[in-house]
């Protein structure tokens, strides 16, 4: 077994997220995003399942359209695959890549992974109503100096740091 | 190639590039991201912090040299109660489950079982917000501000905000760092 490498300075990381931002900006005319290719995927889903759900339901019918297209068919679907490619090449240059459930010493893997699904569909949920994640508002929005985006990203971490001392046993 | 698949190898390309710096900085880690809360690392907002003032100077710069139009780059709209409810419902799920929807990605991608467990349920809640969105959909609607900025909203030049967000910036860093200092 190798040892994983140590991380990257945080602030050469984030130049390093800067300029993929930046070159987004210049190329494409927008930023990036994650949350909404979620909300395509679910879309798709659903749309597979059982397709007159998906279009009785006016939110979920916005992302299919007419139907001559999948809601996969969609830049932000193909970034966010690309994501998952970074991530992975990064991971592996660094051997960091290694099956695990991560949590502090006193959580048990059973509970972290409760906890990890209730809480990425809570933050799912308030992804659709802020319109946004951390990627595609806070972070893009936030180097446009986007107004809302500044309100999104103030209230996650006033909640963070308001819910952190309740969650602590996952943690610490 | 038609300009539409042009466009996809970009997504694909621009996505590498953003997965790879988010593993980079251990973002890919529940631990290292919860820590944000528990102020003992505050890489969270050192990466975050540095990404925006790196791409909000290079905007400006970029303007100023006559190279970009700002004017053609979407800037996302505010709703001021939705974005603010969503932020406070979303920090709560990130603390809760310990990784936003980007950096359970590259979480996923290394292999973490926490982070799969997030995403699942990300997608869930993606869907549960459709279903109940028809009792929603006022409210998603309601103080809508359009597509503006804090500077424009204050009514200050834009470099002046942005002078002003890379102090805000600055000073976070010190703070950061002395914060971690202590927590060692």
């Amino acid at each position: 077994m190798s040892t994983p490498r140590p991380y990257s300075n945080p602030y050469v990381a984030g130049v390093g997220l800067g300029l993929v931002l930046l070159a987004t900006f210049v190329l494409v005319g927008h930023g990036i995003g994650v949350s909404g290719a979620a909300a395509s995927v679910a879309a798709a889903a659903t749309d597979a399942v059982s397709p007159a759900h998906a279009r009785d339901n006016p939110y979920f019918a916005a992302y299919l359209g007419d139907g001559s297209r999948s809601p996969l068919h969609d830049w932000f679907v193909v970034e966010v695959a690309g994501i998952l490619i970074g991530g992975l090449i990064s991971a592996a240059m660094a051997r960091r890549v290694r099956p695990a459930v991560e949590r502090g010493p006193r959580a048990t893997a059973r509970s972290r992974l409760a906890y990890a699904f209730a809480g990425g569909a809570v933050m799912g949920f308030g992804t659709r109503l802020a319109r946004g994640c951390t990627s595609g508002l806070a972070l893009t929005g936030g180097a446009l100096l986007s107004v809302g985006a500044w309100i999104f990203m103030i209230a996650i971490f006033a909640a963070g740091y308001a819910v952190a001392p309740l969650v602590r046993r996952q943690w610490t | 190639m038609t300009g539409l698949s042009e466009s996809l190898w970009l997504a694909l390309l621009l996505g590498v590039g953003f997965g790879f710096f988010l593993e980079r900085a251990g973002l890919g880690s529940s631990v290292k991201l919860a820590a944000q809360f528990y102020l003992t690392d505050l890489t969270v907002f050192k990466v975050m912090f540095t990404a925006i003032v790196t791409a909000l100077v290079g905007l400006g710069a970029l303007s100023a040299v006559g190279l970009v139009d700002l004017a053609r780059i979407e800037l996302p709209r505010t709703f001021v109660l939705p974005q603010l409810v969503g932020g406070l419902v979303f920090g709560v799920g990130f603390v809760v489950g310990g990784y936003c929807p980007g950096t359970g990605c590259v979480g996923l991608s290394s292999g973490r079982l926490d982070a799969v467990a997030v995403v699942v349920g990300m997608l869930v809640g993606a869907f549960a917000f459709a279903e109940v969105y028809p009792l929603l959909a006022k409210f998603y609607v309601t103080t809508p501000l359009g597509a503006i900025t804090l500077p424009e909203l204050v009514g200050i030049p834009g470099w002046v905000g942005g002078a002003a967000i890379v102090a805000i910036a600055g000073a976070g860093f010190w703070l950061a760092e002395n914060i971690e200092r202590r927590h060692a």
